[in-house]
């Protein structure tokens, strides 16, 4: 009973899996099936452009900051979500919003607030007097704003999923731990590092590992905010791959430039099968 | 008041303030696509500079227009009915794949059921982005460029990995007697299957409905590359692509979509999300 989907998989996944190596490696263009092999050429072609090593060095700034922030703020609210409070299950519903609307919507909701004429942030930072007269955020048209910008959508979306595992986490640390390091005289720092911390290292590896890859190889948030630019200035491999493979019609570098998030995946899920197994099920 | 009580009551602000502001920081752009799509367009287009335009209020009564155009004006609701029409034969066909698949894998045990399932679950971070070169070429390949059946032949790949380990995961926890005894009083496996196990799952089934339908309904990036024609977009295409003319914006009508798409999902998913979450934490929650 286990065939049909293990065929369909082989099919769908595994073969084009194949084929977008085999792409990588052809001069295959959009229109045309005809093709001949160029062996590691795409490769050498696409190292040499700035704008993809732009774009490769792009991918990990995205993904480690927002991850680093995803994490350090999915801790406090983890934390703050664990006491008892009034409208606690509404609080709750209203924080995980973001990681539930379609990316692509959401994304068009922060181009809006992101506009260059009618920013309500730009209005929030003039009437506060930090925008002097004169002064002016173009968020989506200078490079270091744009990324903040893209960084930004990534934690807001990012950050209900690796709250709850957090949460998930936190609450699966018995009480009697907690306990029992009081009577030894732990500490708050005591208690954080020596037990918590460890405790959670599975769960937090989880978070990081799901967020890592979800933010990796996502290409909405990039093509629907700045679509790469200023200046090719903010894309990533995803966005570039899609705007070189399947808008430029060039299927061979496109292909060979979406080959770069691979290494990254099997690091991830490497690490990801050795973090479940350190916990003894699956 | 005592040191004691000024630095409890001192916690339990700190601890609201927190709540408030990641309440804030989530809804923002919930709430800013409501104001905006209900707003006059004398009211939304005035330009962050003038500072005694308040942008967070209503200056002017709201109204409906906005959304009276996406109805009426624009392709909207055809996108809705195209993301509903996928969204269900996709489910079919990914509760025909995935609940035999979950019912072996939760029933087959030693190595190679363990290897076999996390080998399904690891197909479901295969992303998008790496395959959908491969798939456009897959796609015009079978003639089905530009149909809403490419999307119907691709979009299992990622709910069926994904819904086949949480029905799995649900599977397990239905007592293997329970088939048994089915089997001895002269039920065929499949008889039992449908006899006794499916009926105990509807709460796992209804899950993996709900999943699958939201994940089609999310999913950009394969509708982007498949779908040219306006009037057979999804609505997570049709809306960030179509529904902007030429350079011109119409933010109030383009809000008024994110919001009457976007909310209803996130409800239903809030309600389902706690077995999500369980899909993702197996093995690392105890």
């Amino acid at each position: 009973m286990l065939a049909p989907t293990l065929v369909y998989i082989a099919l769908l996944v595994a073969l084009p899996f194949l084929l977008a190596v085999f792409l990588s490696l052809t001069n295959s263009s959009a229109g045309s099936l005809e093709f001949s092999f160029v062996g590691l050429q795409n490769f050498r072609n696409v190292i040499a452009s700035a704008v993809f090593r732009r774009a490769l060095g792009n991918t990990f700034v995205f993904t480690v900051v927002s991850q680093f922030l995803v994490i350090v703020l999915g801790n406090i609210l983890a934390r703050a979500l664990m006491k008892n409070f009034r409208g606690k299950s509404l609080a709750r519903f209203l924080i995980l919003m973001p990681w539930a609307a379609p990316i692509s919507l959401a994304t068009l909701g922060w181009l809006w607030i992101f506009d260059s004429t009618f920013s309500v942030i730009n209005w929030v930072l003039k009437v506060s007097g930090w925008l002097g007269p004169g002064q002016w955020y173009y968020w989506l048209g200078d490079p270091t704003l744009a990324m903040a910008a893209i960084i930004v959508i990534h934690v807001w979306r990012m950050l209900p999923f690796s709250t709850v595992i957090i949460l998930a986490g936190l609450t699966s640390i018995p009480n009697e731990v907690h306990e029992a390091a009081d009577i030894d005289g732990a500490g708050y720092f005591a208690k954080t590092f020596r037990v918590t911390i460890p405790m959670m290292m599975p769960i937090l590896t989880v978070a990081v590992l799901f967020g890592a890859v979800f933010t990796f190889t996502d290409m909405s948030v990039v093509y629907l905010l700045t679509r790469g630019g200023p200046y090719n200035s903010t894309h990533v491999l995803a966005s570039l791959a899609f705007q070189d493979g399947v808008l430029g019609g060039d299927v061979g570098r496109g292909a060979s430039i979406a080959i770069f998030l691979l290494p990254v995946l099997v690091v991830m899920a490497i690490l990801m099968l050795r973090t479940s197994r350190r916990a003894e099920v699956v | 008041m005592g040191s004691r009580a000024a630095r409890r009551a001192a916690g339990v602000l700190i601890h609201r303030a927190v709540i408030l502001f990641f309440i804030v920081f989530a809804m923002f752009p919930f709430y800013w696509m409501i104001v905006t799509s209900f707003k006059q367009n004398a009211d939304l287009y005035v330009g962050a500079t003038n500072v005694k335009h308040n942008p967070f209020i209503f200056n002017l009564p709201p109204v409906l227009d906005h959304v009276k155009m996406l109805f009426y004006q624009t392709l909207y609701p055809t996108w809705l009915f195209n993301t509903l029409w996928v969204g269900v034969v996709v489910v079919a066909v990914t509760l025909v794949l995935a609940v035999p698949a979950g019912y072996s894998l939760a029933r087959l045990t030693g190595k190679w059921g363990e290897r076999l399932s996390i080998g399904i679950f690891l197909t479901y971070l295969v992303p998008s982005t790496l395959l959908f070169i491969p798939f456009s070429r897959l796609v015009s390949l079978l003639g089905l460029q530009n149909s809403l059946w490419s999307l119907v032949l691709i979009y299992p790949t990622f709910t069926v990995p994904f819904c086949t380990w949480l029905l799995m995961g649900f599977f397990k926890s239905l007592p293997k007697e329970l088939e048994e005894s089915a089997m001895v009083d002269g039920c065929s496996r499949v008889g039992a299957i449908w006899r006794m196990v499916l009926p105990l799952s509807v709460p796992g089934l209804l899950t993996v409905v709900i999943f699958a339908l939201t994940l089609v309904i999310q999913e950009f990036v394969y509708s982007l590359t498949f779908i040219s024609s306006v009037q057979r977009m999804t609505v997570s295409v049709g809306v960030p692509v179509a529904l902007v003319r030429g350079d011109v914006y119409y933010w109030g009508s383009l809000m008024a979509a994110c919001l009457i798409t976007s909310v209803p999902i996130a409800i239903v998913y809030n309600l389902f999300l706690d077995r999500f979450i369980a899909g993702f934490t197996v093995g690392a929650v105890k």
